[in-house]
């Protein structure tokens, strides 16, 4: 990749310490995607804000980032791992918050918006169709380029913060126009019903596919729908992108197929609390779950894991009243996934619609997962 | 044996390769067909594989070259790199198929020699063998 004489100065550090880490990892992912150079991008999204995503050695990196590092675009930056406005009633350790914050400083420092979201695309207004950004969050990332309309590559936690100090990305892969091309198709065969079977096709899609993939026979893909696919495409592999039709190579994914996804992810028949939020719900999924729950009572814990945005939105609309009347628990600034407030000393199994979080709750909090849909969640866990 | 793959010579195999993150790192081979979630299937604290899923469970990345196609899933996964290197459980050096961000830049502040685009298979690579990786110049010894 070349780099300008400025872009080489910034790399020997001419331009302080934290331009100069930025610019070594933009050097690498762009030797690594084989770009030819750098070019300008309007928005980061900034991946790796969760304690329990990246440890002690993340937060002392960030530390010694923020010395000098300045965001040079538009930043928003991922979930933390608390709700910061009800952290005195969550059981969380000292230590675990005093790290929490001290990234959260760090972050604060060079100069981000404290969004603490996953789901940028539905809390942000969004640029003009076409405009390259660079979304780490994987699910933010597929969404962006499949529905949004925007380009970035499946961006890590640390390029995406790259992008934001020095406000470019190599030129490779999801942002060329001719890479975005599926490279290959997945027939879907039989009727997906909810949010759980778009995410087993999601999941599926990423075991299989890489770059780009394009789904047959699922058009007018709901919002709601659009999330959950996302995210598990998102989870299981490298794809960044999907798109509507017909390409090259073409597999199916039927009734088997999924089957075979559900048996990986769903680890338990029941389970001791409900969670509703990997992607964090935006104000449409506030509404329709209070909807969904008016005149119920959850039988169990539900945690609903918002957007604060989106929960101060639907706080005005007097969506959140009702969802709470029913026992639902709303938190914000925080999600599922590698969520400290799951503990398996406390909780055995955790009943959720996400496949994303599933595959989160099995593999890294360790509890047993019963996945359901939202519908058979408040028809079977309310009264 | 000899003259098994190409590139052969002197009983050693030579396969040229792609320099990502330039440096030098020596060690018994790790390698797997299977990609990898670094912030999922790694214990940082040890570097040993954790996921019962995969086919190097209970296998240990630290002090290895590790041969792998691609890493997967979470974005986080470029810090769990730093953290194995942080805490001396790393890899002495990467070689992927083709190299991903996640593992790219994770490489890169952690400085671990990382290549990819070999020219010959490099999954024909023994476990347990001992591999050189030049990533200055773009050659896995083995």
């Amino acid at each position: 990749m070349q780099l300008t004489s400025d872009e080489e100065k910034a790399l020997k550090g001419e331009r302080g310490d934290a331009l100069a880490t930025a610019y070594r990892i933009l050097l690498a992912i762009g030797e690594a995607t084989e770009a030819k150079k750098l070019v300008p991008i309007k928005w980061a999204h900034v991946s790796g804000v969760n304690y329990n995503t990246i440890g002690d050695s993340g937060v002392e990196f960030l530390e010694k980032l923020s010395k000098d590092g300045k965001v040079a675009v538009k930043t928003t930056i991922n979930p933390m791992g608390f709700d910061p406005i009800k952290v005195s009633s969550l059981k969380l350790n000292k230590e675990f918050i005093a790290k929490q914050n001290r990234i959260v400083s760090a972050y604060e420092r060079m100069g981000v918006t404290r969004s603490f979201t996953c789901i940028p695309y539905e809390v942000f207004d969004l640029p003009s169709k076409g405009t390259d950004v660079s979304f780490a969050e994987s699910n933010a990332a597929v969404y962006a380029n499949s529905v949004a309309g925007l380009r970035t590559n499946k961006e890590s936690g640390l390029s995406a913060l790259a992008s934001s100090l020095t406000g470019k990305a190599p030129y490779s892969e999801l942002r060329v126009e001719e890479l975005r091309k599926p490279n290959m198709g997945i027939k879907v065969n039989y009727e997906l019903d909810n949010e759980v079977d778009y995410g087993l096709l999601g999941y599926f899609a990423g075991k299989v596919s890489k770059n780009s993939v394009a789904f047959s026979d699922i058009e007018n893909l709901s919002k709601r729908n659009a999330k959950s696919l996302s995210a598990a495409l998102g989870t299981s592999g490298s794809c960044g992108m999907f798109t509507h039709g017909k390409a090259g190579e073409t597999i199916e994914f039927g009734k088997e197929e999924a089957r075979k996804i559900r048996d990986e992810l769903h680890t338990s028949e029941k389970g001791d609390i409900i969670t509703l939020g990997s992607p964090q719900l935006g104000v449409d999924d506030l509404s329709l779950l209070a909807d969904m729950v008016q005149g119920k009572k959850f039988r169990k814990r539900c945690m609903i894991f918002c957007a604060r945005a989106a929960y101060e939105s639907a706080k005005k609309l007097g969506y959140t009243e009702k969802i709470e009347k029913a026992g639902g628990e709303m938190l914000c600034d925080c999600c599922t996934c590698l969520t400290p407030l799951i503990d398996r000393n406390e909780v055995d199994d955790v009943i959720t619609n996400s496949i994303k979080g599933a595959y989160y709750l099995n593999n890294s909090n360790k509890v047993g997962v019963c996945l359901k849909s939202l519908k058979d969640i408040v028809r079977e866990e309310c009264e | 044996m000899l003259e098994e793959f190409e590139g052969h010579s002197e009983g050693r195999m030579r396969i040229k390769c792609r320099a990502i993150v330039k440096g030098n790192g020596e060690g018994e081979a790790l390698v797997t067909k299977q990609p990898i979630n670094f912030l999922t299937m790694i214990d940082l604290k040890s570097g040993i594989v954790k996921d019962d899923k995969h086919e190097l469970y209970k296998k240990n990345i630290a002090n290895k070259v590790l041969v792998f196609p691609n890493a997967i899933g979470s974005s986080v996964g470029a810090y769990s790199i730093y953290a194995l290197k942080t805490g001396h459980v790393a890899p002495e050096a990467i070689v992927c198929s083709k190299a991903d961000i996640t593992t790219a830049s994770g490489c890169a502040i952690a400085n671990i020699p990382l290549v990819d685009n070999p020219e010959s298979d490099v999954f024909a690579i023994k476990s347990g063998s001992t591999v050189k990786v030049d990533a200055a110049n773009g050659v896995i010894q083995s």
